[in-house]
């Protein structure tokens, strides 16, 4: 297992509970989709096992190991990528080497090892060349793939992609999704969109009232999912 | 957007190390700024007209650049000539016109622009990145390099809020006029600016908290001067050299 949550609970100030009593794990390998309504909870979730928020009460394990302070956390961030819904908030050097040799020099290699990661992580994801671009003028698909790079080059253990589809073109998402179906590690991905998550996931959870539900494998899911979504939303509008 | 047009060129200057460049506009800068003496002040602007030719930059857009600076010193040559007390060469009406006066501004003039031409043929020709590199490697604080940095990268995306704010007003019917409602729009407008780039600024930090950020950042960029970098550093300070020559000794 990477990820073992239990019992976990979250509520911002006088709110009310966004988690409840929340059970989800990942095994090594596997590969799963998260859908939810806005505010269900998705992101705050992933914030949570990053150890960018803290839970009022509830366990985590990441690596069968219980995390329980910011020290632990720093480990956390070492064995699991975090992909960010906004590529913009991710690259925040001036050039895309530099951002992605960003998270090898944290890790303590020297300029030198940084460096080849980082060129052999854009080549493997046929960024080749892009070394020396402006990241602020890169195109949106062009972004979400170098943050992808930014994360990938840690080797991570697993990955944790926050709508990686927001707002890219249809050509953008195959080319995420055949990534991410190459990729030997597993992740979350947490979106909107349930074509995506079955072109790039096998098992599809949702997230309703704080809680983590099984909704079958993909394939199942999407035949029915339309009708079901709709009914919904009927139901709140 | 801004653009860092001048950057991209492959002349003799392109090339030369950033940390050289930045301390040779520095010393150049000052040499001219504290000479008075005409003939050192021309020969700093023969010296930044060579740096400029090599440099090899669209001569247009130079133009323009200069000519935008030139407009604030035209306005020292409608007031100071006029206020500046001293013997009298020129009455315009109820204004006289002083010698020294004059001589200010043609000082001013002089000074002015070739440290802008130096600037712009040493400076604008590196990329803001290898800038910020070069900072750090000759000793400028960690933290205020990384905050030119971050202004450099994160001012676009600002740009782009603000661009995305306005058009949200123009599509409702905004238009500025004078009226309490329009600054109470435009000081919505700031302050959501600001509340934006709060936001983006704990985001930013958030993300690079996930790649292992622990408060100590780590230079990728790696100098090497070459015999072309020496070269160029001697000639900037022969020339600086003359210009103390002319400027302290007199003939």
């Amino acid at each position: 297992m990477i990820i073992e949550l239990d019992n976990l609970c979250f509520s911002y100030e006088s709110g009310k509970p966004i988690l409840n009593d929340l059970k989800f794990s990942l095994p090594k390998g596997e590969k799963l989709g998260l859908i939810g309504y806005n505010g269900s909870g998705k992101t705050t979730l992933l914030h949570i096992i990053m150890g960018l928020l803290t839970p009022s009460s509830g366990s985590i394990r990441v690596l069968g190991k219980p995390i329980l302070g910011k020290k632990d956390f720093v480990g956390v961030r070492r064995t699991i990528g975090f992909l960010f819904q906004n590529a913009d908030d991710q690259l925040f050097s001036p050039t895309v080497l530099e951002d992605v040799a960003f998270g090898p020099l944290n890790l303590g290699k020297s300029p030198k090892e940084a460096r080849a990661m980082a060129l052999e992580t854009l080549e493997m994801l046929n960024l080749g060349g892009f070394e020396n671009r402006v990241t602020h003028r890169l195109s949106g698909g062009e972004k979400k793939l170098v943050s992808l790079a930014t994360v990938l080059v840690m080797e991570p253990k697993a990955l944790l992609l926050d709508e990686p589809t927001t707002g890219l073109d249809e050509d953008a998402r195959g080319t995420i999704a055949s990534l991410l179906n190459g990729l030997s590690i597993g992740y979350v991905i947490v979106s909107h969109e349930y074509d995506f998550l079955a072109a790039t996931t096998g098992k599809i959870y949702s997230m309703n009232e704080g809680q983590i539900h099984y909704n079958g494998g993909a394939d199942a899911l999407h035949g029915h999912s339309h009708k079901h979504l709709l009914k919904k939303h009927l139901h709140r509008f | 957007m801004v653009q860092e047009s001048f950057a991209l060129g492959n002349s003799l200057v392109h090339r030369l190390d950033p940390r050289f460049k930045i301390v040779m506009a520095t010393l150049y800068a000052f040499a001219v700024a504290l000479s008075n003496r005409f003939p050192a002040l021309f020969l700093g602007l023969a010296f930044s007209f060579v740096l400029m030719g090599i440099s090899r930059l669209p001569l247009w857009e130079v133009v323009k650049r200069v000519a935008l600076v030139n407009g604030f010193v035209l306005f020292f040559w409608f007031v100071i000539p006029f206020t500046y007390p001293g013997e009298a060469v020129l009455s315009l009406g109820p204004l006289t016109a002083t010698r020294d006066g004059v001589l200010i501004c043609a000082r001013i003039t002089l000074k002015s622009n070739a440290i802008l031409l130096a600037f712009i043929a040493l400076i604008a020709t590196s990329s803001v990145a290898s800038l910020g590199a070069a900072l750090g490697n000759l000793g400028v604080p960690e933290k205020m390099v990384h905050l030119l940095l971050l202004n450099y990268r994160y001012i676009f995306v600002m740009e782009e809020e603000y661009h995305r704010l306005v058009r949200s007003l123009t599509v409702r019917g905004f238009q500025p006029s004078t009226r309490v409602h329009t600054y109470k729009t435009f000081a919505y407008l700031v302050g959501m600016l600001f509340v934006r780039a709060s936001e983006r600024a704990e985001r930013v930090y958030m993300a690079m908290l996930c790649r292992g950020f622990c408060g100590k950042f780590h230079s990728l960029h790696e100098f090497d001067r070459s015999r072309g970098d020496l070269f160029w550093l001697c000639c900037t300070m022969t020339i600086i050299a003359g210009i103390l020559i002319l400027e302290w000794v007199p003939f």
